[in-house]
């Protein structure tokens, strides 16, 4: 038995199913996957939320997770930010000849527990495997299904004047574990990356109100990104508060050290929402009972000034633009 | 976290601003020599909590910004060059040149690689024997010692592989020259903080006394810069001038001797080329005779074309102090980060990306 990945691995061959069936069908195993057709076929009824993202990220195992967990995590999130409730998972991977088999293992364990954690099936796949430097060990593409329940409409251009901002947690925390790994920086306390699924988080919030208007997941471009898609698809002013902005202190001394900013350091378990200012406080504390939402605050309002600009209040009582991310801040980090 | 946040407190960044408020009765118009500066008072708002009376000019401190086209068309001429790498700090990469830039050099097919220090540089001599590895070598006299450190190792490690394309450059030099210059009328510098953890306080003394304008060495954090303007406006309404350290955590008036020792071992003092102000005399740094085998412009021929600048580009006067970034046409309209045009928006130091990033008393 082969302790690696061999490009007889994706031909097709006994050892492709052999591969599939021991690795893949067994971990994930539910009735639709299970069936082993062309297609997964299922039915679904309302109105669908259809997502499909691809994971590079380099290193593939980083402190609080792996490309597996990146890959279910980031699509989920993706349909949550929608409003949708995930269902069903595809799940395609293209492996570099050599990667070791414990390692396919170990992403595959934690995309089982992702997937288990979301609520969310993988119901069809595909592996193609490529030759050594091809590609980078192991790249993920997933797309997600999901319906979207009646009367939800969140949309990045929903935002109305007077409308609260609510951020929740610590951002920064996944583009500083993975680049802390890369760049071999070693702290006291080591940064863990925050990727998490957070549905359960986003359905709880619509459960107390139905005022929800934009919901994002500040991924590449970090926080500053998200709030400025916020304000020119809104066409409105957004003001932020540094104060209130959490930033945990691993994240900020790497941030010191590499000269980067954490409103632009990317995140893989943490949302920002808009919502009415009649709603907030609720919202707010419906959050802080979430376990991805412990750390949760109110970080500033929609206004009408300055529309389609972000602008942030600093520790020092004076202002400042917040820009989009422009050019390449951490290549390679989801 | 300890030894940043006792720098940012904002009830003392308040009391600071008082002070500054009640010293300040007259005019006083101050440069900020560094880049880092510009970035920390445009990051913090800085500029917004000054009375009226106290005007701040962005400097020509950032080796990015002051680097000439002459010289970056040098660095791509040698990028083209056969088995040849280049390796260099990553904003250089983006700067645009006469007619290219080292990015685009890299996507027609040069081998540039952004290094975060020469130890980086050193390794891909070392992993690449069969290869010339050349350093973009720019900076102040702030990086001047860990390059003339590399220079000294690869001679001791007997590298026969690794050179250097020296464009350092000194920082009392190009004040003499603002200064003389006259075209802008000077208070007070707000002077490097890491470059005089090198070269110390001293070097600046002429300028009080020649030229009567305050001189105070700040850090980089808010109540480094607010200490520092609260020092220049109190010289400044004093009428004494003089040179004063408000950031004694890091810099002593005597420098880093062994640091100025090894410069000096590499390194000869002679004319350099600056970006909006032309060659000064004794203004910048070349390989010394004993380490010229080292040294890429002796080692490599190359023939860069004549040398052309960017029109309407005006981050010449901006470095000069002359001009802002918003006095420029092209700024925000055909200059962005992602389309830079001169070299002061292409730089996270540069003063045109730090407006442009950071903007100005947005309300």
């Amino acid at each position: 038995m082969s302790e690696n990945i061999l490009l007889a691995h994706g031909s097709g061959s006994k050892l492709s199913h052999d591969l599939i069936e021991k690795n893949f069908l067994a971990p994930l195993a539910n009735p639709l996957l299970a069936k082993l057709d062309d297609s997964a076929v299922f039915d679904l009824s309302g109105r669908l939320a259809f997502t499909t993202d691809s994971y590079v990220v380099s290193p593939i195992f980083f402190p609080g997770g792996d490309i597996g967990k990146l890959a279910v995590c980031g699509t989920v999130n993706d349909l949550a930010m929608s409003g949708a409730v995930p269902l069903y998972l595809s799940l395609s991977l293209i492996i570099e000849e050599g990667l070791a088999l414990d390692e396919l293992d170990r992403v595959v364990n934690s995309i089982k527990t992702a997937a288990e954690e979301a609520g969310v099936n993988i119901v069809t796949g595909d592996t193609k495997v490529v030759n050594r430097g091809s590609a980078d060990k192991l790249f993920i593409n997933t797309s997600g299904i999901g319906v979207v329940p009646l009367g939800i409409d969140i949309s990045g251009a929903n935002a109305t004047v007077g409308d609260k901002i609510i951020l929740s947690g610590a951002i920064g925390d996944h583009g500083i574990a993975v680049m802390s790994q890369r760049e071999g920086l070693k702290f006291s306390v080591p940064v863990q990356s925050d990727c998490a699924p957070l549905n359960k988080l986003v359905s709880q919030m619509l459960q107390v109100s139905s005022h929800i208007h934009c919901l994002r997941d500040p991924t590449r471009g970090g926080l500053a990104t998200a709030l400025n898609e916020f304000a020119k698809q809104s066409n409105v002013g957004i003001k932020i508060e540094e104060e209130r902005i959490p930033v945990q202190e691993g994240v900020r001394a790497a941030c010191e050290l590499l000269g980067f900013d954490p409103l632009y350091i990317a995140n893989e378990g943490k949302l920002v929402a808009i919502v009415d200012s009649h709603d907030a406080d609720r919202i707010l504390t419906t959050m802080k009972q979430d376990p991805y939402g412990a750390s949760s605050s109110i970080i500033g309002e929609v206004t009408e000034g300055h529309r389609g600009r972000v602008v942030m209040k600093t520790r020092l009582g004076a202002s400042r633009i917040v820009d989009m991310l422009s050019g390449e801040l951490l290549p390679r980090i989801c | 976290m300890k030894f940043i946040d006792e720098y940012r407190d904002a009830e003392l960044a308040r009391k600071l601003v008082t002070r500054i408020e009640q010293l300040s009765t007259r005019p006083a118009r101050l440069m900020e020599f560094c880049g880092g500066h510009t970035v920390a008072i445009m990051r913090n708002g800085i500029r917004q909590l000054l009375p009226p009376t106290v005007e701040m000019l962005s400097g020509p401190g950032c080796p990015v910004c002051v680097t000439a086209n002459a010289d970056i068309d040098k660095a791509i001429a040698l990028s083209r060059l056969p088995d040849v790498i280049v390796t260099t700090f990553g904003d250089m990469i983006k700067v645009p040149g006469s007619y290219s830039s080292l990015q685009q050099a890299r996507a027609e097919g040069a081998d540039i690689r952004i290094v975060y220090s020469t130890q980086d540089a050193l390794q891909i001599a070392r992993d690449n024997p069969r290869k010339s590895v050349i350093f973009i070598g720019i900076g102040f006299e702030t990086t001047a010692p860990t390059i003339a450190a590399s220079i000294l190792q690869a001679e001791q490690e007997k590298f026969e592989n690794f050179y250097l394309l020296c464009l350092l450059k000194l920082c009392p030099p190009v004040m003499k020259a603002i200064l003389n210059l006259g075209e802008i009328k000077l208070d007070g510098i707000v002077c490097p903080g890491h470059v005089s953890a090198i070269i110390g306080s001293r070097p600046y003394e002429f300028i009080p006394r020649d030229y009567s304008v305050a001189c105070v060495v700040s850090g980089f954090e808010p109540l480094d810069i607010l200490l520092s303007v609260a020092m220049l406006v109190e010289q400044n309404e004093e009428g004494k001038p003089g040179v004063e350290i408000a950031y004694r955590r890091v810099v002593k008036p005597e420098g880093n001797k062994r640091a100025l020792e090894l410069i000096d071992e590499i390194f000869e003092v002679d004319a350099a080329d600056w970006r909006g102000i032309g060659i000064i005399r004794d203004s910048g740094l070349k390989m010394g005779k004993a380490y010229g085998r080292f040294d890429a412009e002796r080692a490599f021929t190359i023939t860069p074309g004549p040398v052309r600048e960017a029109k309407g580009c005006i981050c010449g006067d901006i470095l000069r102090g002359v001009k802002t970034p918003v006095d420029c046409k092209l700024f925000r309209e055909v200059c962005l980060p992602e389309h830079p045009v001169g070299p002061c928006m292409v730089s996270s130091e540069g003063a045109c990306a730090a407006y442009y990033q950071y903007g100005d008393g947005y309300e």
